[in-house]
């Protein structure tokens, strides 16, 4: 396990409501996280192959006079950005969540090969049963993701499970199941084609009717996680405290798993695997907020789209003209914050 | 005292011997063997077991002589020399993370010398040689960057596995970037090559694998015993005497060169270095490393593979890596639930 | 034998023991007599922390030597320094005069053994697999498993009494069954000198006193010197000839425990105020700490 500093964490939790100053400061910079939020936005509208003033982008988003810019900006940069903002936020929550659930500080859908399984799922149906539509295997990718968030459950549960253990097994089983994704594209060199641009997650295909089809589903698993945050505050600290402060171990599990499900289920369906957003956010937010669940998930749907369109942006204006997909991006700036958390904290021997 | 025999002299010397292990790797070896010469003899132009042994012993006629050394023979040689390898490298890095599943094709290496092989294919359009060369360096390159982000007072098995997975996370987003990035033409061909294949390998293939074992598999079987000694814990061997960090460098190099290698003869075959050490050590139910067995089980295991990928599915002959992938996921399956009962996962 | 000789004999042993002791230590310091293990002067800390500064030590020859403190004081870390796992950022470790780091580390080992406080056994290893691993510093290549690796290995394990578990899985045994295994693995390896980083920690008061009484057997029968880091105040002043007293990385006080544990050194070391009566059993001195209600109400 890791350590991390248990007085301090125990006694912030375990205390009763904070002080209303401290309830203020979050809030604010709940506030100020939205208006940098906005900002990216923005960027993410303006920025691209074809950059756009900001004057355009107001008449534009405002004052639509049909003129080239304000094409791109309602048939592009929009949809992409609201995509970027929803993803986002389903990444950014479902890693806080199961982060909680396992108590590990090291889980994250994409690392534990959620996101895998939901892409194996998707790559199946498209393969095998010429399924094409979103609507159409975005079930898929349920089914993909709750089968893979299940198995990562019963694995972080068992006697013994350390962070260490449980992300070899995530990363054994990403890899096992990239070989599959890979034998069925190179048996399908039709599927290869159509696929090989979606296995990496990418914003860049966003469309309204993308957006509207996970919309509701990423819109079910934010408000169940929100609901599920006091439980998962008395589960952090064990399941015999949790039973003992009257939490229902079972039903918030089962939640919590339905909840990532669907978080991570159609964010795959949308823009296919991203890594190390849900595992970078909820570590930035703790450093804020402290370890209370009721703060952190909201910094999380606030910060993670932050994040993700940040990488966006990022990806669109460094190899400019062609883009870097976000999900190269993300795993990029990913990759090292991961080995630095590594690297800092004390964890017990395997 | 039965747990421990072994054969000595009366000067005094003294070897230990472990007789399930050694009947285990006598009985695979007899069993790649076989599996070896049905592979030999079988294909467009079948040959039977005895016109095999006959032609390997010098006695066939010209075809037969031709099929054998300049066809069949290298394919199979390429077989065993990955797959033993491969085993090699999986057997030390599991024992060194002290992890079943801290094997190199998981903690970043195999994807090292992938992205080293698709910067070759895609970016410059390579040469097979050079596809090879790009896998080697990648392969190395990956295995310095683990060992020196891993480090801080010494590097421990937990830190190298993490710190590997995150690395193994950068390098398959870089993965698909080439890959979205190639025309259709390099797309499949990189996308063939990370599928890991045997065909059309020939004595170029063979050599450099045949020259990095003989160097290497005796430096490695010299450390087993401070391998064991590691299984402890860095302060338990450290007490015993056992050059800790000197060791694990010297072993980490080797098993980043077998798979490095490896790879670069063809390409990154799945799960072979993740499953032959545990499937070895199940046969002979002693603890430690069990590298001999280890890399025994790996050369049988590619073969009866390429067996299967080239006569299994009828006329539709599949690369290797396909096979192994599939039956490498389902032991993986196997081996999560298995070890999860145990409590070592 | 009856209760009363048994502890008679211990007590002379005891008292007669921790004399020698002090009286080697006194002699060393006046005739610069070496002992085998020393720490001069030495710095010791992990990244930039330094836990203990300019601190010597001399491991005296023969005794059962037992390093005391509160948490945190630098007791376990000026273990790992003496049986070199931690090397100093200035000073050295001398092991019969040479600086330790600089040696080999398989002759080292030879020498000088240690129990660390985290050792993993190995998946499906049998407690006679593990105990011969304690051979190993006596090994090479082409002499893997000699008759005598084979007495020692047998005899260690006889001396643990885990000589009946040999065949069982490590993994099976109890809390501590496995400890007295691990200490016969240290046994194995034959060395004068033995080092213990808390070798009661996690075990209940019954296998406490066997894992200590097992090492005060191996200290009388065997003449073996012996180095612990132990956590309870009256079991080191009842087993250790020689106690030394660490508090913020600084040496407070040591010698024998009879004449070192007064209820100052308690108060100094351990910031609590006590009385020292003299254990009914052993006659080595008992340090009951003195009740703090009082102290508390005053506090709050």
């Amino acid at each position: 396990m890791l350590v991390e500093s248990p007085p301090k964490r125990s006694a912030e939790s375990a205390s009763a409501p904070a002080t209303p100053k401290r309830h203020a400061l979050r809030a604010l910079g709940l506030l100020v996280s939205c208006g940098v939020l906005l900002l990216i936005c923005v960027a993410s509208i303006a920025v691209g192959a074809k950059s756009i003033p900001l004057s355009d982008v107001w008449d534009g988003l405002f004052h639509s006079t049909g003129s080239g810019n304000d094409v791109i900006i309602r048939d592009v940069r929009v949809p992409r950005t609201l995509l970027g903002l929803v993803v986002g936020a389903a990444l950014g929550v479902a890693g806080a969540v199961m982060q909680a659930l396992t108590r590990n500080p090291l889980a994250e859908p994409g690392l534990l090969g959620v996101s895998a399984g939901a892409s194996a799922a998707v790559v199946s149906a498209v393969s095998f049963l010429g399924v094409t539509s979103l609507t159409g295997y975005v079930w898929f990718a349920f089914l993909g993701a709750a089968v893979v968030s299940a198995a990562v459950y019963v694995l972080g549960g068992s006697r013994g499970a350390t962070p260490v253990r449980l992300a070899l097994a995530g990363t054994a089983a990403t890899a096992a199941l990239y070989g599959y994704i890979n034998a069925v594209q190179l048996l399908d060199a039709a599927a290869l084609d159509r696929l090989r641009f979606w296995t990496v997650g990418s914003l860049a295909s966003a469309d309204m009717g993308t957006i509207t089809k996970v919309l509701p589903f990423i819109a079910a698993g934010l408000v169940l996680s929100m609901l599920l945050a006091r439980p998962l505050n008395a589960m952090e600290m064990g399941d015999d405290t949790a039973r003992s402060l009257g939490a229902h171990l079972t039903r918030t599990r089962v939640l919590s798993m339905l909840a990532i499900t669907l978080l991570c289920g159609a964010a795959t369906a949308a823009c296919g695997p991203i890594v190390f957003v849900g595992l970078m956010i909820p570590h930035v937010v703790r450093a804020v907020t402290g370890p209370d669940m009721r703060w952190i998930l909201p910094y999380a749907a606030v910060l993670a789209p932050v994040l993700l369109l940040g990488a966006d942006v990022v990806g669109r204006v460094v190899t400019r003209p062609s883009e870097l997909q976000v999900g190269i991006v993300t795993a990029l700036i990913g990759g090292p914050v991961f080995i630095q958390l590594v690297r800092r904290k004390r964890m017990a021997q395997l | 005292m039965k747990a421990v025999k072994a054969i000595r002299t009366p000067g005094g010397l003294s070897v230990r011997l472990d007789a399930r292990a050694a009947s285990v790797v006598t009985l695979l070896a007899v069993a790649a063997a076989a599996v070896a010469v049905v592979l030999i003899g079988s294909g467009d132009f079948p040959m039977s077991f005895g016109d095999v042994t006959a032609t390997l012993l010098g006695n066939g006629t010209a075809a037969q002589e031709f099929i054998v050394q300049d066809v069949r023979l290298p394919r199979v040689l390429v077989a065993i020399l990955v797959g033993a390898s491969l085993a090699l490298s999986g057997a030390i890095f599991q024992s060194l993370s002290r992890n079943p599943l801290g094997s190199p094709d998981v903690i970043g290496f195999s994807q090292g010398s992938t992205v080293g092989a698709l910067t070759v294919i895609v970016l410059f359009s390579g040469s097979s040689l050079a596809v090879a060369g790009g896998a080697v360096a990648g392969g190395l390159v990956t295995g310095v960057a683990v060992y020196t982000l891993a480090f801080k007072r010494g590097v421990q098995g937990f830190r190298l596995v993490l710190v590997g997975i995150g690395v193994a996370a950068m390098l398959t987003a870089v993965i698909h970037f080439l890959i979205t990035k190639a025309n259709l033409v390099d797309a499949t061909r990189a996308t063939l090559w990370m599928t890991g294949s045997l065909d059309g390998r020939d004595w170029a293939q063979v050599w450099p694998l045949a020259g990095m074992c003989a160097v290497l598999m005796p430096v490695v079987f010299a450390h087993g015993r401070p391998l064991r000694m590691l299984e402890m814990g860095d302060d338990a061997a450290y007490a015993l005497g056992v050059p800790v960090e000197r060791t694990r460098i010297v072993l980490m190099g080797s098993g980043v060169l077998f798979i490095a290698v490896a790879t670069a003869a063809a390409g990154p075959i799945a799960f072979v270095a993740l499953s032959a050490p545990q499937l070895a050590r199940r046969l002979t139910r002693s603890p430690g490393p069990n590298l001999a067995p280890a890399a025994v089980m790996g050369a049988a295991l590619l073969l009866v593979a390429d067996w299967t990928a080239t006569n299994a599915f009828g006329d539709r002959m599949l690369p290797v890596g396909v096979v192994t992938a599939v039956l490498g996921g389902g032991y993986l399956l196997w081996l999560l639930v298995t070890e999860r009962k145990a409590g070592r996962i | 034998m009856t209760a009363g000789t048994d502890t008679d004999r211990v007590k002379d042993m005891r008292t007669g023991a921790g004399a020698t002791a002090a009286h080697l230590t006194e002699n060393s310091r006046s005739t610069t007599t070496m002992q085998r293990l020393t720490a001069e002067s030495v710095t010791l800390g992990y990244d930039q922390r330094v836990i203990a500064e300019d601190l010597s030590v001399e491991i005296p020859d023969n005794s059962f030597t037992v390093i005391v403190g509160p948490n945190a004081c630098g007791k376990s870390t000026l273990l790992r320094a003496l049986s070199r796992m931690l090397k100093p950022t200035k000073g050295r470790v001398l092991l019969d005069g040479e600086a330790i780091h600089s040696l080999p580390a398989k002759k080292v080992a030879r020498t000088l053994g240690l129990l660390p406080q985290s050792s993993i056994a190995p998946d499906g290893i049998t407690v006679a697999d593990l105990v011969a691993r304690g051979r190993y510093p006596h090994q090479g290549l082409l002499r893997q498993w000699s008759p005598e690796d084979e007495r020692i290995v047998e005899e260690s394990m006889a001396a643990t009494r885990v000589g009946e578990l040999a065949d069982r899985y490590v993994d099976e045994l109890s809390g501590g069954q496995r400890q007295r295994v691990w200490i016969a693995m240290a046994l194995a390896q034959q060395t004068p000198l033995l080092l213990l980083d808390e070798p009661t920690t996690y075990l209940d008061i019954q296998h406490q006193l066997e894992v200590l009484d097992l090492c005060a057997e191996l200290h009388e029968s065997q003449g073996r010197t012996l180095v612990a880091v132990l956590h309870d105040l009256n079991q080191a002043a009842r087993y250790a000839t020689h106690l030394v007293a660490l508090r913020d990385g600084r040496i407070v006080a040591e010698g024998a425990p009879s004449e070192v544990v007064t209820a100052e050194l308690v108060e100094q070391v351990f910031g609590v105020k006590s009385q020292i009566i003299e254990d009914p059993e052993s006659g080595t001195p008992l340090v009951i700490p003195a009740s703090r209600r009082g102290v508390g109400a005053k506090v709050s």
